[in-house]
């Protein structure tokens, strides 16, 4: 071997492995470790019962390994094992055609697509109504009660009724479970932009005010720079209960694809395997859409001045 | 007890006898759910054009008050106050006047001279001349070469002055400064007043200061306004014998300390009650 062969892992091993102390990494692994090793020992004992009624059943001799074994590979368990669920992950993305119904990003999809529209909507709708309740004092007193009044109501109860009398004036598709994405996610937006909108300090006011600033130039210039900070707090939050909307939106509604159809699925037919990589679908998507608010977050107040 | 006719009228000399501010029994009384507070009553007072006059007084002795009466930020009760003439609403109007708080409150989002364009933007200037004034401006308060930067990255000293860069870029020929130095420490304060006197020379703004220093209102005034507290009232006025030009050992002289001492004096008798 030469001297550069011998040198090179090394060099680069050595900055990863120090990252993965020093930074978050190596929490995050051992706090997963703890999380899978919990799982599998709440597999076995949760699917035991049944194993060994099993066994019982068919006069079978066996001993704790043959426990641990079959425990964690039953059809319809209790509990399916890590395992079991990356493997039906695995075959339901990878291992089908992409166009397939049976194509788990193609459930995926269906329900980001509401979910970004839902989004979209509700963010909309949310600044339009903060920018209304800090320039309004009727708006203020009036509005505001409502907002919160809006979610104090189940969620569950809400979304089959929106379906319904969106079906009775014509709408069907994709807007109506959107709405309900909607109806989550304005509500942080709301609150948050509030908040942001009403940050500039009195003196900042008066400054624009010895300016004699219209209200237009202060609100461009001062209130919605100041702001931003907000929005990008609440709309992290917003994403996460968008998706929530978007699901909860295809569990009343008969839908046949989406994570919500497959949740529902899965349950009527006891297969456990499929739920689980539903959810852990789901979570993938909302730690995915959460990221990318993140970031616009950094690259828009790395341009507006923020520390680094 | 100093506060006499006389000495009013000594104040508008004749050299300097156009009036930018003119208030006539000026009073304000502030309704709280304590009940009424008088934070100003009864002010008569004339600031001429070129004038450093400074507001001194405890707190609650209403100076803050009466320079946001100047720039129309609160309603006066009783009395009336003209600025250039006109009610302080048109005077605003007009943009007759720049103002820099005691926070420095540049907005964190802009660079300074994004900073310092603000009102320039606010007030329709073109482009190139935003520019210009932008330069010229930072240059006055000594900040070309931050022009970049952004407000967290520069002292707190020099947020001020880009503060005070701020209030002069447009053309307002009265400068209200409410504490401005207040926050700073005693070293970059007293740099600051050295180039605040050297700004006031050049450009010849008339200048209403407030500050609870008593070195600071002397070292800085040609007239220093003592005010007491509960109600706000104008206790004594004092005109300073001091030349225009001061180096900053002239805190060491006689004459400045014997300002200092009566002004101390203006002080105490304001507390009398207390």
């Amino acid at each position: 071997m030469t001297a550069a062969a011998d040198t090179a892992p090394t060099r680069t091993t050595t900055p990863v492995f120090r990252r993965a102390v020093e930074g978050k990494a190596l929490p995050i692994l051992i706090v997963l470790g703890v999380i899978i090793l919990i799982w599998y020992a709440f597999t076995v004992y949760l699917n035991a019962p049944w194993q060994i009624d099993a066994y019982e059943r068919a006069g079978t001799e066996w001993t704790a390994t043959d426990l641990v074994r079959d425990t964690m590979a039953q059809e319809r368990p209790v509990l399916p094992s890590p395992h079991q669920v990356v493997a039906e992950i695995w075959k339901t993305t990878v291992g089908t055609r992409l166009t397939s119904k049976r194509n788990l990003f193609y459930h995926a999809w269906i329900t980001l697509s509401s979910t970004l529209l839902g989004f979209v909507i509700g963010t909309a709708l949310g600044v339009l109504l903060a920018v209304g309740i800090v320039h309004n004092r009727a708006m203020d007193k009036s509005v505001m009660p409502w907002v919160i009044a809006s979610q104090t109501i189940p969620i569950l109860a809400v979304a089959p009724m929106i379906i319904v009398v969106l079906n009775a004036i014509g709408l069907s598709g994709l807007l109506p479970k959107a709405l309900i994405s909607t109806y989550l996610s304005f509500f942080p937006v709301v609150v948050g932009m509030v908040k942001g909108f009403r940050s500039p300090e009195a003196f900042q006011l008066d400054l624009m005010r010895t300016y004699n600033a219209s209200g237009t130039q202060t609100f461009w210039k001062l209130r919605w720079p100041a702001a931003l900070p907000y929005l990008f707090t609440s709309m992290k939050v917003a994403v996460a209960i968008s998706l929530v909307g978007a699901i909860v939106g295809e569990l009343p509604t008969g839908a046949v694809s989406g994570l919500g159809a497959r949740l529902l699925a899965g349950s009527y037919y006891g297969q456990t395997v499929q739920i689980w990589s539903a959810l852990f679908m789901a979570a993938a998507l909302a730690a995915l859409l959460v990221g990318l608010v993140g970031i616009g977050q950094r690259v828009v107040m790395a341009r507006l001045g923020a520390k680094p | 007890m100093n506060a006499n006719p006389a000495i009013r009228q000594e104040a508008s000399s004749p050299q300097t006898s156009q009036p930018v501010v003119e208030a006539k029994g000026l009073g304000l009384t502030f309704e709280t759910n304590d009940g009424p507070v008088r934070a100003l009553a009864d002010v008569d007072l004339t600031i001429n054009k070129g004038e450093f006059v400074s507001f001194i007084g405890p707190s609650g002795c209403g100076k803050t008050t009466f320079l946001r009466v100047i720039a129309d930020l609160e309603q006066p009760t009783a009395g009336e106050i003209l600025v250039n003439g006109m009610t302080p609403e048109e005077a605003r109007r007009k943009r007759a006047y720049g103002y820099v708080f005691q926070a420095a409150g540049l907005f964190p989002w802009r660079t300074i001279e994004q900073n310092v364009a603000l009102p320039l933007e606010i007030m329709g200037y073109s482009k190139a001349e935003q520019k210009e004034r932008v330069h010229r401006t930072l240059d006055l308060v000594n900040l070309a070469g931050f022009e970049k930067k952004f407000p967290w990255q520069l002292s707190g000293g020099m947020q001020q002055r880009a503060s005070i860069a701020r209030a002069l870029a447009f053309d307002a020929d009265l400068l209200l400064m409410d504490e401005p130095f207040g926050a700073l420490d005693e070293i970059v304060r007293d740099h600051l007043n050295e180039q605040l006197l050297d700004l006031w020379a050049r450009t010849g703004k008339t200048i209403g200061f407030v500050t609870h220093s008593i070195p600071e209102a002397v070292y800085l005034s040609t007239r220093i306004i003592v005010m007491s507290p509960r109600p706000g009232r104008v206790t004594d006025v004092i005109d300073s014998p001091l030349p225009r030009e001061r180096p900053l050992d002239i805190r060491e002289t006689p004459e400045f300390l014997e300002i200092a001492h009566r002004v101390r004096e203006g002080l105490r008798a304001g507390h009398g009650d207390d």
